[in-house]
């Protein structure tokens, strides 16, 4: 039972991973309709990004309180969410929308999506080469709980860190002038311009919001496990896709419940099937909602149901 | 003094398929207009092209004078011409604030105010403040989109077939609403598949066939032309099936 | 040995070419690469060129093929070895058998798929070939893990001793007779009465992101052949290469074959034939050139030439979505168009 429970919570912690990942996702899903294939490599460069400052500068020195990492992370966050807007918005400027308005239809935009994350992939692996790399090198000691379950306390901050992020956004989604105008751009991108408002301005900061969960998605798997340039298409891309459709293509706290939920199968989905088919968990729960309730658990729309 | 909008000989269509050949109309201050035809004569095409979201090919589209042929959904809006499209003309995941705060994207300010104020004309919508606009009927779905479009106070509101799909009762409605928005000052030109009863409101009308003016006149007299009853109005029975 | 990514992408024929003659050898070899490509891109134009759909998972095909057809016709597993089948069967029979793999396989994947949007088919693709890499990586006793399979048959090696014919030259004229196979039975399915319907389907769906149920099928039909004609490179890839393992279908092969269509231009067989001999070119010839390019390009080559196909799927879309030739003139999807679209009043 304690095993099942430790390998709960650790799903727990890579559902956090994924679900803030597939939160960008989807929010792009939901304004630009289509699926954006470059995302977990997006992911990726966030993660070296952080790297960069963080151990390429040298601002890797102590730590913050319990947890494996120092106060040069609270730079390269940051950082890395700049790097991975810019990548986004230029991207966008340069290709997305140039296909946009051509409106040759959404599967163009899907196949440049794949070529962006073709190249972005291998650009990172010309910088910072194969070999995994790690934010620290120690053995960062777990903390034992009632029951004998074990967490990190890096593993305890992303857990918390995820309903935090997914407040902000709520807020952000429904409080704000522009939270409501990406909404109205998800719903109806005609009918938003007719209205006055510039979907374009819209478009650029959907990325960079995206770009947020995304850069701090990526850092997170860094911590948790090891960067590695192939991480996104080979551990994140589709656990991420597979969380938008469970939640509903498009409904950030549908991606965030489906990430979740992919998480904690994968995890505990080891207690009776070998390491190696791992990947098989989010495929099998995607294709099964495919078959039995293709709109996703809640529904598509960023408004969310309820 | 020149007239508030003013289409000049306009060309245009989707792509290189021209629909609307050559049509020329005004509409005065105040003033509400229809545009009558039958399917496929560019009624659509034509309020379509004059908001800008298709491109005009020939000839001229003038605000107050001003030229404005092309120019983009957005500038006219902030020109003061608003738009209510037939279909898909709500946010639908949006509450009905939501909708029309988004129709006041542009204003600064006074939003809350705005909002009040377009609310006195439809009571049924400021009940329902926090409902999402998918789970509304289609007559308040209607009522909502022209409420919308009201939101930026503008000197023009172009509706394409506003009461289509609506039963009798709600398009009765949705004219009276149309005709207290006239009398706010709000000039109106509008397509209607409903001819009747639009007619009977307008205070002029033109009949559009094969993409051209075939005819001018004040809504009422259009509505007892022998000749345009015959042509366009006798049509009037296949369109109550699809009213009803 | 990875069949896009290896060090030595034509193990046999790289060594070879630095040495004296090697140019000829190359060539010979690059050639009979190319062709199975060539076959890959076909089947690729059948579902996307001509049908719209992607398929984003076109190793898994081609790897299921070439796994099936070995395992029909590889001896019995020796005493360090453990796969199932081993069957001895005629090379021709295990083609065969790639083939019903490969359809089987796009079947599975494109009827749950293929009747929702277009996007959830190209997400499943790329699952499928995550998932059947793990699945051969990890099962014991199934396709022998990451040792792969060796020994796999060659097509005619025996005859071509006896008559004393260079074996390579042998497999490029297999391989050339089955790609003009393929490119008949494309051509012939593409330019009926079917075909027309798929494309039908491609110029209306593209837009509208709709699916209608009637279309579903010929979707799905589309799909398979593709699946069917990607599982057969996959069968002549692993004769003619004699050993396979899991990790030599990576994305790559996907991503490759993706270039070839765009570069050659959707829609257009002898376009994307051409595709894959000019894409194959670069991304193989590149290599060859290591030694002369200044070190920081020289080291990175491999990293270099993936950045090469991103950049020429986005710019082949952005500046010549038809392609290098130019296609038999239609009403093309990739061309310029207005937003709105239907009906006027």
């Amino acid at each position: 039972m304690t095993e099942i429970l430790q390998l709960v919570l650790v799903g727990v912690v890579v559902g956090s991973i994924i679900g803030l990942g597939a939160m960008g996702l989807t929010l792009v899903y939901g304004v630009f309709k289509f699926a954006h294939f470059a995302h977990a490599d997006l992911m990726t460069l966030g993660m070296y990004l952080a790297f960069f400052v963080y151990v390429d500068i040298g601002l890797d020195a102590g730590h913050i309180g319990p947890f494996s990492f120092g106060w040069g992370m609270l730079v390269a966050v940051p950082f890395a969410w700049a790097g991975v807007a810019a990548a986004c918005v230029g991207v966008d400027r340069l290709v997305y929308r140039r296909l946009r308005r051509r409106g040759g239809g959404f599967l163009n935009l899907e196949i440049a999506s794949l070529g962006f994350a073709i190249a972005l992939q291998a650009v990172i692996q010309a910088i910072w080469g194969s070999p995994p790399l790690r934010y620290h090198n120690e053995i960062h000691e777990a903390l034992t709980f009632a029951g004998g379950l074990k967490l990190k306390p890096d593993q305890m901050l992303f857990i918390a860190l995820m309903p935090l992020l997914a407040v902000a956004l709520y807020l952000l989604l429904h409080r704000t002038r522009l939270g409501t105008a990406m909404r109205a751009t998800a719903d109806n991108a005609p009918l938003a311009e007719a209205s006055g408002i510039d979907t374009e301005r819209v478009r650029t900061a959907t990325w960079v919001i995206a770009a947020a969960l995304t850069a701090v998605a990526g850092v997170m798997f860094g911590v948790q496990s090891q960067l590695r340039f192939d991480a996104g298409f080979e551990f994140l891309l589709l656990p991420m896709f597979a969380a938008v459709i469970l939640g509903g293509i498009g409904n950030p706290w549908g991606a965030l419940v489906g990430g979740l939920i992919v998480g904690v199968s994968q995890e505990v989905s080891t207690e009776w099937i070998n390491t190696g088919f791992k990947p098989a968990v989010p495929f099998a729960l995607l294709i099964a909602m495919l078959i039995v309730r293709p709109r996703g658990l809640f529904g598509s729309s960023i408004g969310g149901s309820g | 003094m020149s007239a508030l909008l003013e289409v000049d000989a306009v060309r245009a269509g989707y792509g290189s398929v021209m629909i609307v050949h050559d049509v020329s109309l005004r509409l005065e201050r105040g003033e509400l207009v229809t545009i009558i035809g039958p399917n496929g004569a560019g009624k659509s095409t034509l309020l379509k092209a004059i908001f800008g979201l298709l491109p005009v090919s020939e000839g001229a589209v003038r605000l107050e004078g001003g030229e404005v042929t092309d120019e983009t959904p957005s500038h006219m809006v902030r020109l003061g011409v608003s738009f209510v499209p037939q279909t898909e003309n709500v946010f639908p995941s949006l509450t009905i604030r939501e909708n029309l705060a988004m129709g006041g994207y542009q204003r600064s300010g006074d939003v809350a105010e705005r909002i009040a104020e377009v609310l006195r004309l439809f009571p049924e919508l400021a009940e329902r403040q926090k409902a999402r606009a998918s789970h509304l009927s289609g007559g308040q779905r209607q009522a909502l989109a022209i409420a919308r479009a009201l939101m930026l106070d503008p000197k023009v509101l172009l509706l394409d077939e506003p009461t289509a799909a609506l039963s009798p009762v709600r398009r009765g409605e949705i004219f009276d609403r149309l005709q207290a928005v006239r009398e706010g000052g709000v000039a109106l030109l509008m397509v209607e598949q409903n001819a009747r009863e639009a007619l009977a409101i307008s205070d002029r009308a033109y009949l559009l066939v094969d993409g051209r003016n075939a005819h001018e006149q004040p809504g009422p007299e259009m509505l007892a032309n022998p000749e345009v009853g015959r042509m366009f109005l006798g049509l009037d029975s296949a369109e109550g099936e699809n009213g009803a | 040995m990875l069949p896009v990514e290896s060090l030595t992408p034509l193990a046999g024929e790289l060594p070879l070419l630095v040495t004296f003659g090697g140019g000829v050898n190359w060539t010979v070899g690059f050639l009979t690469t190319a062709a199975i490509f060539a076959i890959v891109a076909l089947a690729l134009n059948v579902q996307w060129g001509y049908t719209g759909t992607i398929n984003f998972g076109v190793v898994a095909f081609f790897g299921i093929g070439a796994y099936v057809s070995a395992l029909l016709t590889l001896d019995p597993p020796g005493q360090f070895e453990s796969y199932i089948g081993g069957l001895e069967l005629p090379i021709p029979v295990g083609w065969i058998g790639g083939m019903i793999a490969g359809g089987v396989l796009a079947l599975a994947v494109g009827l749950p798929t293929l009747r929702l949007r277009d996007d959830f088919l190209a997400i499943a693709t790329i699952g499928i070939a995550t998932i059947l890499r793990s699945i051969a990586n990890t099962q014991e006793g199934l396709v022998n893990r990451a040792r792969g399979l060796n020994g796999i048959p060659r097509p005619l090696e025996g005859a071509s001793r006896e008559i004393g014919v260079d074996y390579d030259w042998l497999l490029l004229v297999i391989t050339g007779l089955a790609l003009l196979a393929v490119f008949l039975v494309v051509r012939g399915a593409t330019a009926s009465p079917w075909g027309r319907v798929l494309r039908a389907i491609r110029e209306n769906e593209a837009t509208t992101q709709s699916v209608g149920k009637m279309t579903t099928s010929y979707r799905i039909q589309s799909f398979v052949l593709g699946g069917v004609l990607m599982g057969l490179a996959g069968a002549i890839w692993a004769h003619r290469i004699g050993t396979i393992a899991p990790d030599s279908f990576d994305n790559l092969t996907t991503f490759l074959v993706w270039t070839m269509v765009m570069v050659g231009g959707g829609g257009n067989n002898r376009g994307v034939m051409l595709g894959a001999l000019v894409v194959g070119f670069v991304w193989f010839g590149l290599p060859l050139i290591q030694e002369e390019l200044p070190d920081f390009l020289g080291t990175r080559v491999f990293m270099l030439r993936r950045i090469a196909i991103g950049l020429l799927i986005i710019g082949f879309l952005l500046a010549r979505p038809q392609g290098l030739i130019a296609e038999e003139p239609r009403v093309s999807r990739f061309a310029p168009r207005g937003e709105g679209g239907g009906g006027s009043g």
